[in-house]
């Protein structure tokens, strides 16, 4: 179980022949996903560890019939990469690449809301649901198999945390990151309702930082709906200053908005635990 | 990237959006010059990128062309907000009647564009949001359709325009629109946008910020940004040159870190302990050790430095890299600072081993890393 992605997940990589591409199709491969098919124009014929590379999503999709899709497409044809595979029926498309342009993103989401498809990223680390299946690059030995669902929007602080779980013998049902973009795909309310439909997570750790408003619309959310699973959060960078982009462009605070404090406080407001370390976040979720 | 009022205006006047009739001035004599080609009274309006120049006393008045020519020399030899003013420009003053707000944005919730508008203008429309939430027009773009001249017209009804003007208001709201996608504005706003006294409408104020993802499809003003003629300190210059993500900050301890949120963790768990950090760098995924001798360069470049604090969570960054780099800088820029180096992950073992046979200690624990960091600068960096 978990979300979004499972056992039956058959998946094509988009930027198969890239550095990043073929490294990281060797390692989901060898954790066991399915992945059945590249897509490089130009490099059809050809295959990147025994998986076929194809000229077009068209191609691919004809002989492989896959329902995922992951990105490695660099920034300026990110775009393009994303709506093939959206045109040719994938659902779910976990967007790896970082830096694409804001008017790209916001162009895939609208499509990807109408053909009723899935969008993790972009500037993700990816998703794993241990065990089973990872469309990511997120180191695997890192998680296992367990309740706890994780949902982020970085990638290296989440390893953190799901170290220290895994150290302390708590496994993972689904980690995912949202990206650390302003526009995403998947927000924190959907995955929220995504793990509460989902019988093996129990508790749900949350990964929040600085920039926009999606903790605390999450938070009016947990409050409203009386939200059923227990939840700890970790808020980064109270110490970043206004006006500054935190390595993430979706990471900065705009004039008074979008502070940790002010996440913090809509969190604890609505009964969810905040920790005030990444390492604290292990202790708080076993309470 | 923040775009400088003289540059934002002129693009609208590109688009047909009417902009005080101005000119740029780097020195006296050209102001002498602009003004005298302009009808007074003027404003003499200082090219900085900080927010409330108007208020720190950015914008002057002047009747005549001497008194431009004194603004300008004033506004020339200032600093506002620490920042020395390089350029003024110098417009004709315009007989305001009413002051209106019009910008578009994104709107991370609702994944769209989002144009606001307000029958308040000329202060910050953030400010008018929170006093008089009624005051402040929002309206979602639908990213598949575009904005609509009835869209627009609809916005210009609702901030108290009828008749005839709706129509002229409406056209400069649309491309005001066209020139927010076409220059991948993140914010592109008009404030105020003046009603003048007789019956006109022009954008006294204008803003653009650009996302800066979009740079590479606008390479003229990637150039003036990469040139220094902006907002960034020569050490930001030299991170984005070098790909890294650097944020100067006011502390005494220098932080290397992979991963924006890990940094920004890294940062607050430093200030837990009752520490300052001096910067935020994050060098991203899969960093090779040229990169890491680059930011350690970068982050020892600034005096406040006295300890520095290395936090990497090896995944697609193998420990083994970090360290060769770390050596590699040390090397090359001769580190004297006290290091904390945290590592675990990818090829940990590799690169402890590189690291403690060249006498460098190396903790496992981010909390432990953190609370001798700060011992560390507290103790005078010994």
């Amino acid at each position: 179980m978990g979300i979004i992605i499972g056992k039956d997940t058959k998946a094509i990589v988009w930027g198969i022949t890239g550095t990043q591409g073929s490294f990281h199709t060797k390692l989901m491969l060898e954790y066991g996903t399915k992945i059945v098919a590249g897509v490089t124009p130009g490099k059809g014929g050809t295959t990147v560890h025994g998986v076929p590379v194809y000229d077009s999503g068209e191609e691919a999709q004809e002989k492989h019939h896959a329902n995922a899709a992951i990105i490695f497409v660099p920034a300026p044809f990110a775009a393009d990469a994303v709506l093939e595979a959206l045109e040719n029926g994938i659902k779910t498309v976990v967007i790896i690449t970082e830096h694409i342009p804001i008017k790209d993103s916001i162009n895939i989401m609208a499509r990807a809301k109408q053909l009723n498809a899935t969008i993790v990223g972009p500037n993700t680390p990816g998703i794993i649901t241990p065990g089973e299946s990872k469309l990511g690059i997120m180191p695997s030995h890192i998680f296992k198999p367990g309740n706890i669902g994780i949902v982020s929007r970085s990638g290296t602080l989440t390893y953190e945390i799901a170290a220290g779980l895994t150290t302390k013998n708590l496994g993972q049902s689904t980690c995912l990151g949202i990206g650390g973009d302003p526009i995403t795909g998947l927000n924190f309310i959907e995955v929220l309702k995504m793990f509460e439909k989902d019988e093996q997570t129990k508790a749900i750790i949350l990964i929040g930082e600085i920039g926009g408003n999606l903790e605390e619309l999450t938070a009016d959310y947990v409050a409203k709906t009386s939200y059923p699973k227990p939840i700890v959060a970790y808020i980064a960078g109270r110490s970043a200053p206004p006006g500054k982009r935190m390595g993430h462009a979706g990471a900065i605070i705009m004039g008074k908005a979008g502070t940790a404090e002010t996440k913090i406080e809509a969190l604890k407001k609505a009964g969810i635990k905040v920790a005030e370390k990444p390492n604290d976040v292990a202790n708080l979720i076993s309470q | 990237m923040k775009l400088f009022e003289y540059e934002a205006k002129t693009i609208l006047a590109k688009f047909g959006i009417p902009t005080p009739q101005g000119g740029l001035a780097t020195n006296v004599n050209q102001a002498r010059e602009v003004a005298a080609k302009l009808k007074p009274p003027f404003a003499v309006k200082a090219q900085v990128l900080v927010a409330g120049r108007g208020k720190a006393g950015g914008i002057l008045f002047a009747d005549s062309i001497e008194e431009a020519e004194k603004a300008a020399e004033k506004l020339l030899g200032m600093q506002i907000k620490g920042i020395p003013v390089k350029s003024v420009w110098i417009e004709e003053k315009i007989q305001t009647k009413k002051e209106l707000y019009f910008g578009i944005t994104i709107d991370r919730f609702t994944r769209s564009y989002v144009a606001i508008a307000s029958a308040v203008g000329g202060m910050e429309i953030e400010e008018v949001a929170q006093k008089s939430p009624e005051k402040v027009i929002k309206f979602p773009i639908d990213p598949l359709c575009g904005f609509y001249p009835f869209q627009a017209r609809q916005i210009a009804k609702k901030i108290g325009y009828s008749g005839s003007v709706l129509s002229e208001l409406g056209r400069i709201f649309e491309r005001l629109y066209r020139i927010g996608m076409e220059y991948d504005a993140e914010l592109i706003e008009m404030n105020p946008l003046v009603e003048t006294v007789d019956g006109k409408f022009v954008a006294a104020d204008a803003r653009i910020i650009i996302d800066d993802n979009a740079l590479f499809r606008h390479p003229e003003y990637k150039k003036r940004l990469m040139e220094g003629e902006g907002e960034l300190t020569p050490q930001e210059i030299e991170a984005m040159k070098n790909d890294l993500a650097y944020v100067k900050l006011d502390g005494d301890i220098g932080v290397i870190g992979n991963g924006a949120g890990l940094v920004m963790a890294t940062l607050d768990t430093i200030q837990v302990y009752g520490g300052k950090p001096a910067n935020f760098l994050d060098v991203g995924g899969g960093a090779p050790p040229e990169k890491i001798a680059a930011a350690l360069q970068i982050v020892l470049s600034d005096n406040n430095v006295k300890a520095l604090f290395i936090n990497i969570l090896g995944g697609i960054t193998r420990c083994d890299d970090v360290a060769k780099g770390i050596l590699e800088a040390k090397e090359k820029v001769g580190v004297t600072k006290p290091m904390v180096i945290r590592l675990v992950g990818t090829n940990e073992e590799e690169g402890k081993k590189i690291l403690t046979e060249a006498g460098i200690d190396v903790l496992e624990s981010m909390e432990k890393a953190a609370q001798r960091i700060v011992e560390t600068a507290k103790s005078g960096g010994k």
